[in-house]
């Protein structure tokens, strides 16, 4: 469904916020379009080193984003990636690195200066102003007159489908409407990078949805940079255009979501994104893998297409099947291996397989009955070699 | 409400009742280290007296310890309508000490003195010393201050005694007496605070007694005046009718009343 | 018929659920009594067949609005620096800060005539600050209503400062970084989304402060002095009622106290219905 929001819902461009208003007046528009690539070609858009220090460990990443792009930061809780999100902010000083932004050195720059616009993780809207104060509370800072800015805020809470709730206390708003009035509110001062750190964390699952299909549209008649920091790989793959993912301070895969989706690099990823992944070297048509066995040699991993060098090698759980005893046929994986436990998935079972190697396989609840599986029974697995995917690492 | 105007309509009630109720939160405060060890024990001796007698009383108190082996004297000083109250609502005291007459005069009205010692000595108490008000002024005398009518000349500061304590009355009659009115800058609650501002040098002059100018000597200078005769203090003393040891509190008025060189020595005059 | 029956077993359910541990009401409404039979006392010695002649007297009157007076100026200066004051404490690293916040509480621990001393050894006609006033300006502290406030800020400002600093750090600092991000100044932030969210602590401790200075007594009669009409606060009054007329004392005690509970209650109303 989300990819119905991402693409059908969206019958005119022209729906982006400001589109349909005269030049300035629109969400985004931070920058005169002149100044967006700088001389000497330097790309405009995110171009970002940060390092910092935080607490147990040190945050070192490197990140870029064109403008209009959206830019997720996905990984576990505690990596830094909300704390890299407070640096692009200038809420959290620099050790080493740079922050450019449409090729502009805003490094440092003061917090109330820069050209972002952020969503905090609870909103953090102030209780004590309307949704509409708190929209013209950025212009207001930013010298507009009183006039100018509740008329700026109304425009965009208007635009929010907030009309009738301008002058609602934040606590009487809805998870939903308080995110979109927060959304508003760092729209209001027209960034030219918007921030947004966890912005679904504080909806419960039933409105989530709707709020996620809400935000793509509205991202996608941003014009400006976005990073999204979400430990929620489906958040990010459907609102995020490129996904970084952090982990203990560090980006350890990058690329467009599918890529990330198909291609996981590291444990975490492939355990969001539900594969089964393997380190190893490439050996012709097969990938030895690096985790030794016990007691037989190494393991070998048939793929599609010959390789070399170090690899990685991803297969979905749904891709392996179980047998009684050793299949014959075209399957050219096939491993014994005892059953580690079962437990439901969704309308499937997965079964945890000790190995080696370690894998999980996702059956129907009709075939674990035919194989009538217990924990610690002796069972095959198979997978076809054009089910998995080889890349390098 | 009516019911409480019932209450207050009782005469008997109205005057000792109140005088409690506050004097148990200045006892609490002014009361440690006198009254609260308690007065039962053999040779033990309370004396409740006015804060100008603080020195003379310490030293009478010691010499007194060392006649009377085994005893001990418990001094307890405070303002003298202070230490009235404190009896009014019940603290064991042997001998009360008052800076004037008007304040024993609330004790023989309310608790009482000794019947048996009052029948020998007076109903209204012992006079036993007197004071008489000094002009003090600081020792460099910025307002140049010499008699009682430079007090009343303009943008002269003089702190006085509230006239609700003994020193604030001798003031009132001695202005009355003199036909000179001071408008004071302050009301002090004590004889103590006048004294206080005129050290500080915060005031130009003040009305205090001639024992507190004898004790400050060196950071105030005394000035007699005329009219300040007429205005003497006399200090009384009593047994209470609350004594546990009516004999030993006689012997200690005895020993007051002649102690008369200590009594002098501080300033004060002797009947 | 059975509806109220029902009403009755609900209502017994409730009570089943809610009761309150006795380990915390005993001490509770020992406590209470503890506070309010005092009050009670005065109540009942009052002299009630003179009440009215009393309380309209104009020395009564003219205390009342002094003290009422000076309490809200003190209150309004105590605002004036405390909440800075407060903010500094909270909000900022300074080399000496533990030892200023010490320092702040003195006031709270020093008997208040020491205090009224203290300030007259520094801001009296011969003190360390006080000297120069006079010599330079012609100004004299001590017996004037302005004393009064002086004495009364000294002692009462700590109250507010601890409250302001309490609900500072209180609050959640992400809503000034919010702020931060949408432009706003440091002065903006504070004036605009600090202020209002410890809005509900600066009125506790403004209230802590303005009664504290209402019953100010010992600093304030040493060092402003006592004199009817200018520095003669109700505390004053009553304390020097006291030495010979205890029935005027409770008098004049029971109109502070029904004025100051009458001033607290209406503000607190206000407040509560203007959240």
């Amino acid at each position: 469904m989300s990819r119905d929001a991402r693409g059908s819902s969206r019958p005119d461009p022209g729906t982006g916020p400001g589109s349909d208003r005269g030049p300035g007046s629109g969400i985004g528009h931070g920058s005169d379009p002149g100044e967006g690539p700088g001389p000497g070609g330097a790309a405009s858009g995110l171009d970002a080193v940060l390092r910092a220090r935080l607490g147990g460990f040190a945050l070192d990443v490197s990140l870029t984003a064109a403008p209009g792009e959206v830019l997720a930061l996905l990984g576990p809780n505690g990596a830094g990636k909300s704390s890299a999100l407070r640096v692009l902010a200038g809420l959290v000083p620099l050790t080493g690195g740079h922050v450019r932004l449409d090729s502009r050195d805003e490094t440092t720059t003061a917090v109330e200066h820069r050209p972002i616009g952020m969503v905090f993780q609870d909103y953090l809207l102030f209780e004590h102003m309307s949704a509409l104060d708190n929209v013209a509370f950025g212009p207001r800072c930013q010298g507009a007159a009183k006039a100018e800015a509740r008329a700026r805020a109304a425009e965009l809470l208007d635009h929010m489908g907030l009309a009738e709730h301008a002058r609602t206390r934040p606590r009487h708003l809805s998870g939903g409407q308080a995110q979109r009035v927060a959304l508003a509110r760092a729209l209001a001062v027209r960034p030219r990078m918007l921030l947004l750190d966890e912005p679904m964390a504080a909806l419960d699952a039933s409105t989530r949805i709707d709020v996620r299909s809400r935000l793509r549209r509205l991202l996608e008649g941003f014009d400006g940079v976005t990073v999204l920091v979400t430990h929620d790989p489906l958040e990010a793959m459907v609102l995020a255009d490129r996904v970084a993912v952090i982990e203990s301070g560090r980006v350890v895969q990058e690329g467009v979501p599918a890529e990330v989706a198909r291609r996981p690099r590291t444990a975490y990823v492939a355990r969001l994104v539900g594969l089964n992944l393997f380190r190893g070297r490439g050996d012709g048509e097969a990938v030895v893998l690096d985790a030794r066995d016990g007691d037989g040699g190494p393991t070998r991993v048939a793929v599609r297409e010959p390789n070399e060098g170090p690899a990685l090698v991803a297969f979905p759980p749904r891709a392996v099947a179980l047998y009684p005893e050793h299949p014959h046929g075209s399957t050219r994986n096939v491993w014994r291996s005892t059953v580690d436990g079962i437990e439901r998935f969704g309308d499937q079972v997965r079964v945890h397989l000790a190995g080696p190697p370690a894998l999980v396989a996702d059956i129907t609840p009709a075939a674990l009955a035919d194989l009538g599986l217990a924990h610690g029974d002796t069972v095959w697995a198979g997978v076809k070699a054009s089910e998995v995917e080889c890349y390098p690492r | 409400m009516t019911a409480m105007r019932e209450t207050g309509s009782r005469p008997a009630l109205r005057t000792r009742g109140p005088v409690a109720v506050l004097a148990v939160a200045v006892l609490a405060l002014t009361a440690c280290g006198g009254t609260g060890s308690g007065g039962e024990a053999d040779g033990e001796l309370t004396v409740l007296a006015a804060a100008s007698l603080t020195d003379v009383f310490t030293d009478i108190a010691a010499d007194f310890e060392e006649r009377h082996p085994g005893t001990r004297v418990t001094l307890n000083f405070a303002g003298s309508g202070e230490l009235a109250q404190q009896i009014a609502s019940g603290a064991p005291a042997d001998v009360f000490a008052a800076a004037d007459t008007a304040t024993m005069e609330q004790v023989v009205e309310g608790e009482g003195l000794d019947a048996d010692w009052a029948a020998e000595h007076g109903t209204h108490g012992l006079v036993f010393a007197t004071n008489t008000l000094r002009i003090a002024v600081p020792p460099d005398n910025p307002a140049g201050i010499e008699t009682f009518a430079d007090l009343a000349a303009d943008g002269v500061q003089v702190a006085v005694c509230a006239e609700q304590v003994p020193c604030g009355a001798a003031t009132r009659t001695a202005m009355d007496a003199s036909g000179v009115e001071v408008t004071p800058v302050t009301l002090e609650e004590d004889v103590r605070a006048v004294l206080t501002k005129v050290e500080l040098g915060e005031v130009d002059a003040g009305l205090v007694y001639a024992t507190d100018v004898d004790a400050a000597r060196g950071r105030v200078e005394g000035l007699e005046f005329p009219g300040a005769e007429e205005a003497v203090n006399e200090y009384p003393i009593g047994v209470l009718a609350g004594s546990d040891d009516t004999g030993l509190a006689a012997t200690w008025v005895d020993a007051v009343v002649d102690g008369t060189d200590v009594l002098s020595d501080a300033g004060f005059g002797t009947p | 018929m059975s509806a109220p029956a029902d009403r009755r077993a609900g209502r017994r359910t409730r009570v089943r659920a809610g009761r309150t541990p006795w380990i915390l009401v005993v001490p509770a409404v020992v406590g209470v009594l503890f506070l309010v039979l005092p009050f009670a006392g005065l109540l009942v010695r009052a002299p009630w067949s003179t009440m009215g002649a009393r309380v309209s007297d104009p020395a009564v009157l003219s205390a009342l609005w002094l003290s009422l007076s000076t309490a809200s100026v003190a209150t309004a200066v105590s605002l004036l620096f405390g909440v800075p004051l407060a903010w500094l404490l909270a909000r900022t690293r300074f080399p000496g800060r533990r030892f200023v916040r010490a320092l702040v509480t003195v006031p709270l621990v020093i008997p208040p005539v020491v205090g009224g001393v203290a300030l007259l050894l520094v801001l009296g006609r011969n003190g360390l600050v006080g000297r120069y006033l006079d010599a330079w300006f012609g100004l004299t502290l001590p017996f004037t209503p302005a004393a009064v406030v002086i004495a009364q800020v000294f002692v009462a400002m700590p109250f507010l400062v601890i409250s302001v600093e309490g609900a500072l750090r209180g609050a959640d600092r992400r809503y000034e970084e919010a702020a931060a991000t949408l432009g706003a100044s440091r002065a903006t932030v504070f004036a605009r989304v600090t202020l209002p969210m410890v809005l509900p602590g600066i009125a506790a401790g403004a209230a802590l402060c303005w009664a504290r200075a209402l019953g100010e007594f010992g600093a304030t009669i040493t060092f402003a002095g006592n004199f009817p009409g200018t520095t003669q606060t109700m505390p004053l009054a009553v304390y020097i009622a006291m030495q010979r007329d205890p029935e005027a004392a409770i008098v004049l005690s029971l109109v502070l106290l029904l004025v100051s509970l009458a001033v607290l209650g209406t503000l607190r109303e206000r407040w509560v219905h203007a959240r």
